[in-house]
């Protein structure tokens, strides 16, 4: 899979860290979206169905 | 969802909303029904009035109405009497639509004119500053009721089925999927369909409440909401304190627009 973030449309709600099941996520010193372990990622999507802000995209290859 | 954001939404992102507002999770679930369906860009148009949830409109690449406070449902009255061919879209607030717009909303939906409704409701007026709208539950705080709301809040679903609406459906931004599928039902619905997308507030109804962050805001939809088919098992105490998502009502009466043309049909025809 390939998460792609936009740290300009990023606002550090952190919703995506608190949805995702695998702990992929985090915050970075600024407050906004980091990648923290990208190969627990099982692409189910919840970060990018309730992000706000269109700063998280998840594709499966 | 890069790809519709691509399709549908004008090059201006970020968008204003405050972090963790559900707004945008609630505009994207309106793109992804207007997707499903394959409507027309060029054939639907997007009405919204004023505040945080009618923002929405501004972001949205289609023909948009960015009209009076309230007035949102009477401008898409027009447009959908002008021209019946086309998908009218409304985007509009819990105090938008239900307080300065409450009379519009509850004759449009009388009128059962063939228009979707999308009523985010964040339960305050967040643009001006946290003000108390008429779905704010009782007691909760805001600027304009600093020891908390005397009023009791309106269903809003109940009001529309009162009020005449023929499709009537709720949502929230954390089943952010099924809101998918209702508001896409409510497009497809021959008749006015009014969808409350329950969304959340973090910044003027959360904090002054005590509700927590955006994620807390979410998990307590996430807790709270029932689907319809769920709510049927339930005892009435059991579902204290809950509220019903899905499809709530929906019903058949003639459409306003069809029996306009009926009018003019017989007016060109010279009947009595």
């Amino acid at each position: 899979m390939a998460i792609k973030t936009i740290g300009k449309h990023c606002k550090g709600c952190g919703v995506c860290v608190t949805f995702c099941p695998k702990q992929v996520l985090g915050l970075d010193a600024l407050g906004k979206i980091t990648i923290v372990d990208e190969t627990k990622c099982i692409t189910c999507k919840q970060c990018e169905m309730r992000c706000p802000d269109y700063a998280i995209f998840v594709e499966k290859k | 969802m890069e790809k519709l954001i691509e399709k549908y939404y004008r090059p201006r992102l970020p968008h204003i909303w405050c972090p963790g507002c559900g707004n945008g999770i609630v505009t994207s679930s309106i793109i992804k029904a207007i997707d499903k369906l394959g409507l027309d860009q060029d054939k639907t148009v997007i009405v919204s009035g004023i505040g945080c949830s009618s923002r929405a409109s501004g972001y949205l690449n289609f023909d948009t109405v960015h009209s009076l406070h309230g007035r949102a449902l009477p401008v898409a009255t027009g447009i959908k009497l002008a021209d019946p061919e086309l998908n009218v879209i409304v985007i509009t607030g819990d105090g938008d639509g239900t307080a300065i717009g409450g009379n519009h909303f509850i004759h449009t939906a009388r009128r059962n004119i063939n228009l979707t409704v999308i009523l985010f409701n964040n339960n305050i007026y967040g643009m001006t500053g946290g003000q108390y709208s008429p779905l704010t539950p009782t007691d909760s705080k805001a600027t304009t009721a600093p020891y908390g709301t005397l009023e009791r809040a309106f269903d809003i679903a109940e009001l529309a089925k009162a009020a005449g609406a023929t499709y009537v459906a709720r949502g929230t931004a954390f089943h952010a999927n099924m809101l998918v599928d209702v508001i896409a039902k409510g497009i497809s619905h021959d008749g006015f369909s009014l969808i409350e997308a329950v969304t959340q507030c973090p910044i003027y109804f959360g904090r002054q409440n005590k509700k927590g962050d955006a994620s807390a805001m979410l998990k307590t939809q996430r807790d709270n909401a029932v689907t319809v088919e769920a709510a049927k098992k339930l005892s009435p105490e059991q579902l204290e304190g809950k509220f019903k998502i899905g499809v709530l009502h929906q019903s058949e009466a003639p459409e306003y627009t069809k029996q306009y043309q009926g009018i003019i049909d017989r007016a060109q025809k010279g009947a009595k």
